[in-house]
């Protein structure tokens, strides 16, 4: 006979002093944990309920400006630091740990319209409606002490006036030059007072600019005459352009898919494109119910954040069609520039009452250090969730977001007349001949023609 | 090397499946795209995360199962507990006792889901408390009334006691925190942990849920089914069998008033019932000497077994105990193929009657209550060796326990959560599809339309020959031509309807095929 029953010494299974840890044993065998999908599907309703509870995306706004902001730039070097332009030609340096302006740079006569950082964060670049690009030489007003004050200002290292005012400016990511946009873009040599190369097509203003992240010569700009057009520095004519039915505020290039680049359109929508196939855009994001007026990709390059005239700021998945969150204060105006922290746990904000504001990119992510185990818990929380997210009760507590009755309102009627749209175009193509009224899809459908 | 290296890898599979938890999802009508990859996705990750789970095993579970092996002429219902107890260490063959209290009547028991802690109930008012590690009497109260059944909540600081008029609720200091007065003279006691619900069936047959945490009372269900005192809850899914002495059994859930489930399982009483871990076995016993063993998906018997059984008992690895008289038999299924024979029996002195069989989790022991006391003996291979410390930890501090309370309640489940199949939850109910009318009928009842349209009206007199009345009348007209096909529709859709419901009765397992509505002839 042989035999053998379960015994267990208490010394094994019991720590030995009581300052040890208690020692933990594992068995994931499904038997032990009956109903296991009803407590998951409970702890993914626990854990949206929670999500809300937290949700306090809004950390401070950051006064100080006297105009409305046009701009803002982020330094690439510098975790903390922002700059903004306003419209009385006021730029600042604000530190965002402590929300104080740091630095100011004064100089410009009319509205500052573009600011951007060079990639080693040396060199701070603006232009204005005044006609005249500015450089700032910052890699020592970066480290200035918080605490020794605003009326630290600094002097332009150079200033270059130039025939016409400028709407927008860029730095390239690997290199010296800079871009401008204006009656025409114009390239810039850091050192050089006159432009190195200049690019004209067709006879609108350019309002936008941006740099290509990975391929340090292409850029890509928008124009009032509702084009998007492509430019590469080595070429001496501009490359392909594609003309919508409304224009484009703004652009940004996705850093983890440098082909692709989001515009912000006037018609409240956002494009995706692939730069080699401005036919037909990839994705179209919905949600605002004003013009979008600015854009700016994560980091990581899987969201962008977009600010609008309808005074809300909203987040974007890359590839999905409607806003993951929507921001908006009582006291926010139009947003005019918005940009992701370099460490895409932060959005700010710029808006016409003169005002940054801080929010957390995830509305209800818990800020400061996070133990390793509650760091475990967060991520076990989130993937029941996404597991359980498309029941009905669970879908509905995390789609819910309470909007500002003007944006309700607009929201519904534009639904309305989408419906109506909709339902006219069906009818049509009912009563007419099998064939003749083709519905193009939306992502077709605000596109003009694409010039090469 | 080759064989066992293929040896090996069977061994995996079959741990990998224990893992995946039933099969994947079918992708292939799937028309989004998009869906489909990121379902593809998922379901690789579930696959590659059931391989770790499977590989890692032998690290994580150290502890092995416990066994008896005959050999040579032996046979394993042969071996008595006294060569059982001189192989064993002497730790283990402490479990072997019998604690002798003649006076104060047959005894029930009951163990919390960790196994640490005993509550024993004599019936003429005797309850204890018993630190099953160290053997130590933890509090020990005389309630001078009838008890009939004692069950522990979530953990060993609360126990309910059916008494002679209601079911009190006790703490571990024996002071009484509830008397629970609208359940009547409780006969059973049942505590279902996931959703902390107390169910009882009282002397009337009238089975109630109470939530234990906010005290409200869920169900309160009339079986009309007579009294009884064979109630188990199947671990699997919450639903709690009642067995009856017409020889039916009910499954109730505590949201309808109706019982889910209604069988037929003995000519004879129902005398006990019992559930495997994994909730796919049912255990029935009837007065007619038929033990039987069935499959709760199907609804069918797998198999009868010739034995009589007072109380029956499934262990944590699937064992399963009957104990009638003073005689107890484990029916072991080794073969994996659901086939119950004999494993071990014991015999306990003569004259006693044994009135409850419980396992100890993650022990290979058996608890016996009978009259004369109660009793514990040793089966090997009984229990789950390898315990999970925030599933249920033998060795919890106070700590620990106030830190699971906290857990449990978290993850406490709404009594909606219990269905005959909880792999429901969580999924979502394809959308039905309206029938279009079939073009036939649809050109069919064009062209009556189109006549009625057509059709000429006689002159009539001033002021019936009003373009208006004319016009009311011509409606009317198309409206009566339409009719017919309309209510045609309207039948079809009715009848379908009908089917529907018809159909799962029509294609009920053969044993429940009598309780299911019988057409007139």
């Amino acid at each position: 006979m042989k035999v053998k029953v379960i015994s267990r010494s208490t010394d094994e299974f019991t720590r030995e002093r009581s300052q040890d840890l208690q020692r933990v044993f594992r068995n994931f065998d499904p038997s032990l944990r009956s109903q296991e999908r009803a407590v998951e599907y409970v702890r993914a309703l626990n854990a949206a309920k929670l999500d809300k509870i937290f949700a306090r995306p809004f950390i401070g706004a950051m006064d100080g400006h006297r105009d409305s902001i046009k701009c803002m730039a982020k330094n690439p070097n510098y975790l903390k630091a922002i700059f903004s332009g306003s419209d009385d030609g006021d730029i600042r340096l604000w530190d965002i740990a402590s929300r104080r302006t740091v630095c100011q740079f004064p100089g410009h006569q009319g509205a500052v319209q573009g600011l951007t950082v060079s990639t080693d964060g040396s060199i701070l670049v603006s232009c204005g409606s005044d006609s005249t690009v500015r450089l700032w030489n910052i890699s020592d007003a970066n480290h200035a002490d918080s605490d020794n004050l605003s009326d630290n200002s600094a002097k332009p290292q150079a200033v270059y006036v130039w025939k016409n005012a400028f709407r927008a400016v860029d730095h390239q990511w690997d290199g010296d030059l800079f871009a401008t946009a204006g009656a025409q873009v114009d390239i810039w040599n850091h050192n050089r007072s006159q432009p190195v190369n200049t690019f004209d097509w067709g006879a609108d203003t350019t309002i936008s600019i941006r740099f290509n992240p990975g391929e340090p010569n292409i850029l890509a700009t928008s124009a009032n005459d509702r084009s998007i057009t492509l430019y590469d520095l080595r070429m001496s004519s501009p490359a392909r352009k594609v003309i919508m039915r409304t224009k484009t505020n703004s652009i940004a290039w996705n850093p983890m898919e440098p082909m692709n680049f989001t515009a912000a359109n006037e018609d409240c929508n956002c494009y995706s494109y692939d730069a080699r196939k401005l036919e037909e855009a990839k994705c179209v994001h919905k949600d605002h119910v004003s013009a979008v007026m600015d854009i700016d990709f994560s980091p990581t390059g899987r969201e962008f954040v977009t600010g609008s005239y309808d005074r809300t700021v909203r987040i974007f998945q890359y590839n999905g069609g409607h806003s993951r969150e929507i921001y908006h204060t009582k006291r926010m105006q139009r947003v005019f520039c918005v940009k992701y922290s370099c460490d895409a746990s932060y959005v700010i904000s710029g808006s016409d009452d003169t005002n940054l504001r801080v929010w957390k990119a995830k509305a209800s992510e818990q800020l400061g250090v996070v133990l390793p185990r509650e760091r475990k818990k967060h991520e076990y929380l989130e993937a029941v969730k996404n597991r359980y997210k498309h029941l009905p009760e669970v879908k509905r507590i995390v789609r819910h977001r309470h909007l500002p009755r003007p944006v309700y309102k607009a929201a519904n009627l534009r639904r309305t007349m989408i419906e109506a749209e909709r339902r006219k175009e069906q009818r049509r193509k009912a009563h007419s001949a099998p064939g003749s009224i083709v519905t193009e899809p939306v992502r077709k459908r605000r596109i003009i023609k694409e010039v090469e | 090397m080759g064989a066992k290296k293929e040896n090996n890898d069977e061994e995996m599979d079959e741990k990998v499946k224990k893992y995946l938890r039933g099969e994947a999802a079918n992708l292939e009508g799937l028309k989004d795209k998009k869906l489909k990859g990121q379902l593809a996705v998922r379901e690789d990750l579930y696959g590659k995360s059931a391989k770790t789970a499977a590989k890692i095993e032998k690290w994580l579970l150290p502890s092995e199962d416990g066994y008896l092996e005959a050999e040579g002429i032996e046979k394993t219902w042969r071996i008595k507990q006294e060569s059982i107890a001189r192989e064993v260490d002497i730790l283990s063959s402490r479990n072997q006792y019998d604690i002798v209290l003649p006076e104060l009547g047959p005894y029930t028991l009951d163990f919390t889901s960790n196994g640490r802690y005993m509550a024993a109930a004599g019936r003429k008012g005797h309850l204890a408390i018993i630190d099953m590690k160290t053997l130590n009497l933890i509090k020990e109260i005389q309630v001078r009334e009838t008890v009939r059944d004692v069950a522990y909540l979530h953990n060993e600081l609360f126990f309910a006691a059916a008494q002679k008029k209601y079911p009190y609720i006790y703490n571990r200091d024996g002071t009484e925190l509830h008397c629970l007065k609208e359940h009547g003279p409780v006969l059973r006691l049942q505590f279902l942990k996931n959703h902390f619900l107390l169910a009882s069936i009282n002397k009337f047959g009238q089975l109630r849920y109470q939530d234990v945490t906010m005290g409200e009372m869920i169900g309160n269900f009339r079986t009309g089914l007579g009294r009884t005192d064979v109630m188990q809850v199947n671990p699997f899914n919450g639903v709690v069998a009642l067995g009856h002495s017409s020889g039916t059994i009910t499954m109730w859930k505590p949201t309808t008033s109706v019982p889910l489930v209604k069988m037929l399982c003995h000519p004879g009483p129902v005398s006990s019932l019992a559930f495997h871990p994994n909730g796919h076995l049912m255990a029935t016993s009837g007065r007619e000497n038929k033990i039987k063993i069935w499959d709760t998906r199907k609804f069918e018997v797998i198999q009868t077994l010739p034995c009589h059984a007072k109380t029956l008992n499934f262990s944590q690895k699937g064992l399963l105990a009957a104990g009638t008289g003073s005689f107890i038999q484990i029916l072991a299924d080794f073969s994996g193929s659901q086939n119950y024979s004999s494993y071990m029996t014991h015999s306990m002195a003569k004259g006693y009657q044994v009135g409850k069989v419980m396992f100890r989790p993650y022990e290979d022991i058996l608890g016996i209550g009978h009259s004369m006391g109660w009793s514990s003996i040793l089966i090997p291979g009984s229990g789950e060796p390898n315990f999970d410390s925030w599933v249920a930890n033998p060795f919890e501090t106070s700590k620990q326990r106030r830190e699971k309370e906290v857990h449990s309640l978290l993850d406490k489940l709404p009594p909606e959560t219990i269905m005959l199949d909880p792999t429901k939850v969580g999924t979502v109910r394809a959308p039905q599809k309206k029938k279009k009318p079939t073009k036939e009928i649809e050109t069919e009842m064009e062209a009556a339309i189109e006549t009625a349209k057509d059709t000429e009206f006689k002159k009539k007199t001033k002021g019936r020959n009003k373009p208006s009345k004319r016009a009311k009348k011509r409606r009317e007209m198309i409206d009566r031509a339409k009719r017919p096909f309309l209510e045609q529709q309207t039948q079809e859709h009715e009848t379908s309807k009908k089917k529907q419901k018809t159909n799962p009765e029509t294609e009920m397992p053969k044993s429940l095929q009598r309780f299911g509505r019988q057409k007139a002839t």
